[in-house]
């Protein structure tokens, strides 16, 4: 059983203070995705776990043992790399046997775990190949094969896509996901690509400045992001963020935008924000939210608002459109044929009841 | 006027050929005339005007060498350099692997590593054969493997620090990973890694101690005499044996000769690595 418990680990580089105090548990079997932006700690965090670097404070433990004091060959791991590390003077097949020869695996072992590996990577025709002989997608391949033959109860993978084009990256990330189907392993799986991380992850640990900001399934990140930082990483395009003010009579609850005009909220939201009439606030609405309005009447929360057509970014089947939402500059991921042209006037429906309220001086979400 | 200008194209070429061949006789001359004085016979080599190619190629030369002992400067020779740029190299690349990777000694200690090979030899030989003589290590193996290895090692240090830095980490953290110990790694990845610098490096270091004058002149005697101190025993007041410096000088310009043919393909490339990035 390979659960992996990080507690109150730190990091520093220097004065860099690169990991501040992560407390992190991971179940034997999950696929954990850390993503954050660049200099997050996401990688010195995975590196940390593999023994290539030593927390300063802080303790990991993997299957119910503490690591802090083994070396990386001590841990039983594996691990894939950004670019691929493979050895260059090898073939295919001794690249992927190289960890078994180190573990002084007996000879017909070696034989029938490369060729399971090949076979399950696809890669048996090119065993006897050179690492430049191969393409970028086969060399990662290859790099994932020496991860998968080591049977090692965790694995461990930085940004491994990162240096492939769109279409190969597609293919890996099903590929990697079928494969964590397929063995019985941990892993964990750095990346700053917020659709690797949502497309492969049982769990994302979102990561900014060293600390978690929110962990949980992609899903609940999506969806109930519980800070500003959250919301606007993850999803694409990013989340619109619209600064209002909160205002209140006797029958309406609802935000006022900076130009005056209003949309009422949803009494959903009304009980968490007793109190705070007249208030800032910052309206997070996602561009999936806003859609056009039909002929059919409008639930509660779903406001209806007319806008002027701006720049059109067709992707096919959906096309993101720019437009003006209380005055400010407003993306919405409209179906391919909803909108005609540029300038076009339009009715939209936005669907306050998944948008989000932000306290603009915290950071936080509050409804 | 094509026609015109391929015929001028070819003529300019036949003209930089020619320049070429001409330029490679003039610098091969004295390696020929080397080789032809020691096939010669006295007669020959004294010959008014001289002899361009003996009538008979006969060893005789090179048999009174054996005959006489000297051939024992080159064993020497070979002996001294060959375990001098051995130990050099091996002790080097660990050292240069710690500077590389571990930042041992920050950014100066290579760059003051690097500055003990500036020293002038004249200026240290004498306060070392002092010490020699302390020691006990005057006309020894020891005293000579010693100090050659020491005055190679900075330049190992250097080169290797070089080419080890060029080597992409992950390689390493992958075998550490992947089971390997420390030496493993250095052994299994980072040898293969730099086997064209390594090479290349080795080839520099012997010819350092296969050619070195003045620590083999003033630390030998009579056991561990080196090929080009023995050389000169054949320049006499009275009469320079003629025959003799040829045939020594061929045999000690084979080792190198052999050295850098075999290790051709890594010279070259081991020499454009370091070029790239010190």
């Amino acid at each position: 059983m390979a659960d992996v418990k990080l507690s109150g680990l730190h990091k520093f580089y220097g004065p860099v203070h690169a990991v501040k105090g992560v407390d992190l548990t991971i179940a034997h079997g999950e696929f954990t995705v850390l993503v954050g932006p660049s200099g997050c700690g996401k990688s010195t965090l995975l590196r940390t776990i593999a023994g290539l670097e030593d927390p300063d404070r802080g303790e990991i433990a993997i299957g119910g043992k503490v690591v802090n004091d083994l070396r990386p060959r001590e841990r039983n791991i594996a691990m894939v790399f950004q670019n691929y590390a493979l050895y260059p003077y090898l073939t295919v097949y001794d690249n992927i046997a190289f960890g078994l020869r180190a573990r002084r695996a007996p000879q017909a072992e070696i034989k029938k775990r490369v060729a399971e590996a090949a076979d399950l990577l696809n890669i048996g025709g090119l065993l006897e190949r050179y690492p430049r002989q191969l393409s970028g997608g086969q060399r990662q391949r290859v790099a994932i094969g020496r991860a998968i033959v080591r049977k090692a109860e965790l694995f461990l993978f930085d940004e491994p896509l990162s240096n492939l084009d769109a279409k190969l990256r597609d293919e890996m990330r099903t590929e990697i996901k079928r494969l964590h189907g397929e063995i019985d392993a941990t892993m964990i799986y750095v990346t700053h690509d917020q659709i690797e991380a949502m497309t492969l992850a049982d769990r994302i640990v979102l990561l900014r400045d060293g600390q978690i900001e929110q962990q949980g399934a992609p899903l609940d990140l999506f969806e109930s992001p519980r800070t500003q930082f959250v919301a606007s990483f993850l999803g694409s395009p990013s989340i619109n963020l619209i600064p209002v003010k909160l205002a209140s009579s006797a029958t309406e609850f609802s935000v006022r935008f900076e130009n005056g005009e209003s949309l009422a909220l949803p009494t959903a939201k009304r009980t968490a924000l007793t109190g705070a009439d007249g208030r800032a606030m910052i309206l997070g609405v996602r561009p999936q939210h806003i859609a056009r309005a039909g002929e059919t009447g409008l639930r509660d929360g779903v406001a209806r608002y007319s806008a002027v057509v701006g720049l059109l970014q067709p992707t096919g089947t959906r096309t993101y459109v720019t437009m003006k939402i209380g005055g400010v500059e407003t993306v919405a991921e409209l179906q391919a044929h909803d909108v005609q042209a540029h300038g076009e006037r339009i009715e939209v429906m936005i669907d306050l009841n998944r948008a989000v309220l932000i306290d603009p001086a915290s950071g936080r979400v509050v409804a | 006027m094509s026609g015109f200008r391929s015929a001028r194209r070819r003529r300019t070429l036949a003209f930089r050929y020619l320049g070429a061949v001409a330029l490679t006789l003039i610098f091969m001359f004295p390696v020929y005339w080397l080789f032809m004085i020691s096939f010669k016979t006295p007669d020959e080599i004294y010959h008014v005007p001289p002899v361009w190619f003996p009538a008979h190629i006969q060893f005789s030369n090179y048999l009174v060498l054996f005959k006489d002992g000297d051939v024992f400067a080159i064993w020497n020779s070979l002996v001294t350099a060959g375990v001098s740029s051995a130990l050099a190299v091996i002790l080097g690349t660990l050292c240069a692997y710690s500077l590389a990777r571990f930042r041992t000694g920050g950014d100066n200690l290579a760059m003051w590593i690097l500055s003990q090979r500036m020293i002038p030899p004249i200026a240290v030989v004498f306060p070392i054969f002092l010490i020699y003589v302390k020691f006990g290590l005057v006309d020894r193996y020891a005293g000579l493997i010693l100090l050659y290895t020491a005055f190679n090692l900075p330049y190992v240090i250097w080169m290797m620090r070089g080419y080890i830095a060029d080597v992409p980490i992950e390689l390493e953290e992958s075998a550490l990973v992947d089971g390997c110990t420390r030496f493993e790694v250095i052994w299994k990845v980072v040898f293969p890694m730099v086997r064209s610098g390594l090479m290349a490096t080795s080839v520099f270091t012997f010819v350092f101690a296969w050619n070195d004058f003045i620590f083999a002149l003033v630390l030998t005697r009579t056991e561990v005499i080196t090929f080009p101190v023995q050389l000169t025993h054949f320049f006499g007041g009275q009469s320079n044996f003629w025959a003799k410096i040829a045939a020594m000088s061929v045999l000690g310009t084979l080792p190198i000769f052999v050295a850098v043919t075999v290790m051709q393909r890594y010279l070259v490339r081991g020499i454009s690595l370091g070029a790239v990035k010190g």
